[in-house]
């Protein structure tokens, strides 16, 4: 679909699909799945978030006050626990179109345990750093470490409700062609919040 | 996905709510949801409209209320701001008319995510209430100015500051955020997936493009205002400094540190100017629609509109800063503002050519939305003229803080969308209730809206020339303002309290006409566009009864030579269409004029 030839047609005109027996072609477009765009779009939403706090992030770096903090070793554990999160998923969707519900089951088992293994990371983190006096409002620095790690946890719980959506359904035993799309959701969600958050760990480095 | 079936191939039935709380409160009906979000929005707009009233009550005649003090009338103004630009517009043309125009319009059942939508609604509501819950909290509302800019947002001293206003301001922000992306979400997806066979994407009427386009500024643009609020309220309740400078405040050091109160208005200005074409281009797309039909032409230059429309849209993002041309800036920066700025008067110059051009030569009919339509026109010209005038540098500096730019903002984004919200309610109100409305109500609402407004923002300008500066409570004795000013403050006062109450004239209209008005038919203005052929009217769950339409035309044929009714509905087969006695055979504009 070529933006610039879709917004060149003349509509006032009979289109040649309208010709003979008036059937029109369904466009390419609706071929998708709704729920397929709306998360697209929704990552364009999410894409933008980030990107606005990280330009603030940037910002606010040049004034005299930033402190940088020391980078938390765990960080580099729950980067790879979120990796094998999103590769689990993604294996999981391939195994679905194969049909096999018992390794969908330990796809979908493994996605959540390293998924939750991340966050509790996270909140770990988040422990140590208080105990070691990073709070949250001593620097901006810390300010922004909590806020970007704190909005990213909150988008991986999001995606959990999906994801356990799905869950229940195939224990209940769904058919593997009725969670496919939910799974794929997961599978895509999963891979962007992945790139989201190597963009805050590489800005949190940064400092 | 091999087994996905396009939605405008469905052949499932929709279930039908059948209690009265599944069909009118917790309602998944997209209609429903739109009369949902247009009440709370009238009546919150209501709220606000009061509070420019007693604002105006100050203004006109000073020290005589004792009920209005300056730490109530800055909460006026703030509340008004906010109230009138996210609670009202934002959540009137795209949560209202999105929701009832957009399935109708391209011929689907309902939204693509029914419950997704009607969650929307009950976050909207949601955040409503937080922002009237801070009328009741002690010290009230935040009186921070619409813009919230800090540090004077959340310093001690600032009305609403320390008894939780601001707090409540911010909180009810995201959550409308929150319900607004679910919406969005719904709107955008409706549009690109669920149109029904024939409907492509340039046949869609201009509404829809309005809304569609606006769509995708708010979802983009929001979460600018999400940033600036959240962050905004870690520094109020955790004690942060992302935006807040070292400062001492009433004989105290606070505890913030060095934070920038300017990276709070380039993020909340990258929200600030897009929502103002959040609120224009719906506005611009259902005005084109109005004006079509009742001047019984095709809308002139439909491509150009829709890519007028496009390109507003993208310009809208690259023009934030011309809001901060007083808080200073590096001229170069200056400079491309005012470049891009003044670049977006050539698509809106196009549009107003084009609606310009639908009239003339066209039958008009002067109906009460007609009316308005046409009002529109003059007020936005209006507004958009001074526009050029405050995008230049060196022009607003000395106007930014007057009245002049109290009358621009008003024209613009005020009155103007407000006159294409009361021309679309007129227009569709046959539609959506099955009910004429009194027509002659509706002519005098128009008249004291259109004149009375003019006598409120006329007069401002030249309060505005003579440095008269917004935001004060009271002027006072000051040697350039001049005693006519101020008689001119309590004329302007007179007007705007003339056109709050006649206001009730058109609530009384709309309610009365429900019971008393007469039956309207499917079709009372004889347009082309789907929504006017729906088999029930009010259109029914699922609006098309068994079978979708299906679309053989673009959304504008009025005054076809030779057609018996001088229109052609979107969804009627070209060798169905009645033509006059010894007229021929419905000839195509392909075949009759181009090929």
């Amino acid at each position: 679909m070529n933006p610039f030839r879709l917004l060149a047609e003349k509509p006032w005109l009979r289109t040649p699909q309208m010709a003979g027996g008036h059937t029109v072609e369904v466009s390419q477009a609706s071929l998708v799945p709704p729920q397929k765009v709306a998360l697209r779009v929704f990552l364009g939403v999410v894409g933008v978030l980030f990107g606005l706090f990280f330009t603030a992030y940037f910002i606010r770096m040049g004034l005299a006050d930033w402190r940088p903090i020391p980078e938390p070793q765990q960080l580099w554990l729950n980067t790879l626990l979120l990796f094998l999160g999103s590769i689990s998923l993604q294996w999981t969707s391939h195994v679905l179109r194969r049909g096999d519900i018992r390794l969908v089951k330990i796809g979908l088992l493994l996605g959540s345990l390293f998924t939750f293994g991340f966050v509790f990371g996270q909140v770990a983190v988040w422990q140590r750093m208080t105990a070691e006096g990073y709070y949250l409002y001593s620097n901006p620095a810390n300010s922004f470490f909590y806020v970007l790690t704190g909005v990213h946890a909150l988008h991986i719980l999001g995606g959990l409700w999906v994801w356990t959506r799905a869950s229940v359904r195939v224990m209940a035993g769904a058919a593997p062609e009725k969670i496919r799309l939910s799974v794929e959701l997961c599978a895509t969600y999963w891979h962007f919040l992945l790139l989201v958050w190597l963009a805050v760990f590489a800005l949190i480095s940064y400092t | 996905m091999t087994s996905y079936v396009p939605i405008a191939d469905q052949t499932h039935v929709m279930h039908d709510p059948h209690t009265f709380i599944t069909k009118y409160v917790w309602s998944q009906d997209h209609k429903v949801i739109a009369i949902q979000y247009a009440s709370t929005a009238i009546f919150v707009g209501l709220v606000a409209l009061t509070l420019s009233a007693m604002m105006r009550l100050q203004l006109g005649y000073p020290d005589t209320f004792s009920f209005i003090n300056p730490a109530n009338y800055i909460q006026f103004v703030t509340m008004h701001g906010m109230i009138m630009v996210i609670y009202l517009l934002t959540a009137l043309f795209l949560g209202g008319f999105g929701n009832y125009l957009i399935p109708l319009q391209i011929g689907a059942r309902d939204m693509v995510f029914p419950y997704l939508n009607m969650l929307s609604y009950w976050f909207y509501l949601l955040s409503v209430l937080i922002l009237l819950a801070s009328f009741f909290v002690t010290g009230g509302p935040t009186g921070a100015g619409w813009t919230l800019y800090p540090p004077q947002a959340i310093l001690r001293g600032t009305p609403g500051t320390e008894g939780g206003g601001i707090v409540l301001m911010l909180v009810s922000l995201l959550v409308f955020i929150m319900a607004f992306t679910m919406g969005g979400l719904n709107y955008v997806t409706t549009v690109l997936q669920a149109r029904t066979h024939g409907m492509t994407l340039m046949r869609m009427p201009l509404s829809v493009w309005g809304i569609f386009v606006a769509t995708i500024l708010a979802l983009f643009a929001f979460p600018a205002l999400f940033v600036s609020a959240l962050m905004m309220l870690l520094d109020k309740v955790l004690g942060t400094s992302f935006f807040m400078p070292a400062l001492a405040s009433l004989g105290q050091v606070s505890e913030h540190t060095g934070g920038s109160p300017i990276l709070f208005q380039h993020l909340f200005w990258f929200f600030g100017h897009p929502e103002v074409y959040i609120v224009a281009l719906p506005a611009f797309g259902l005005v084109s629609d109005v004006l079509s039909t009742h001047a019984r032409k095709n809308i002139f230059g439909y491509r150009m509109m829709v890519w007028a429309i496009v390109a507003i849209g993208g310009l809208s993002f690259i023009v934030w800063a011309h809001h901060m041309y007083v808080s200073g800036m590096n001229p170069y920066f200056g400079f491309f503002f005012a470049f891009t700025t003044l670049i977006i008067a050539i698509p809106t110059a196009i549009k107003v050519y084009n609606w310009v051009l639908t009239l003339w030569h066209g039958n008009i009919r002067l109906t009460v939305p007609m009316l308005f339509a046409m009002g529109f026109i003059f007020t936005f010209i209006h507004g958009g003229l001074t526009g050029i005038f405050l995008g230049n540098v060196t022009v607003d500096l000395p106007l930014s803080d007057t009245y002049f730019v109290v009358a621009h903002f008003h024209m613009v984004m005020g009155v103007s969308p407000v006159m294409v919200l009361f021309a679309a309610i007129y227009h569709w109100y046959p539609k959506i209730t099955g009910k004429m409305f009194n027509v002659t109500l509706g002519k005098i609402h128009f008249w004291a809206t259109f004149l009375g407004t003019y006598a409120i923002y006329l007069p401002m300008h030249y309060l505005g020339f003579l440095g008269v500066p917004r935001r004060y409570f009271a002027i006072g004795n000051t040697d350039f303002i001049p005693d006519s000013a101020m008689a001119l403050n309590a004329n302007i006062t007179q007007a705007a309290i003339f056109v709050g109450v006649m206001q009730l004239v058109f609530i009384y209209n709309i309610i009365s006409s429900l019971r008393n008005g007469a039956p309207a038919g499917g079709n009372p203005w004889e347009a082309v566009s789907l929504e006017w052929q729906t088999p029930d009217t009010p259109p029914r769950h699922g609006n098309w009864g068994d079978k979708l339409p299906v679309v053989y035309r673009w959304a504008y044929e009025y005054g076809v030579p030779g057609v018996k009714d001088d229109f052609v509905p979107q969804n009627v087969p070209p060798e169905e269409v009645v033509m006059e006695a010894g007229a021929g055979k419905y000839i195509d504009r392909s075949e009759g004029h181009y090929s």
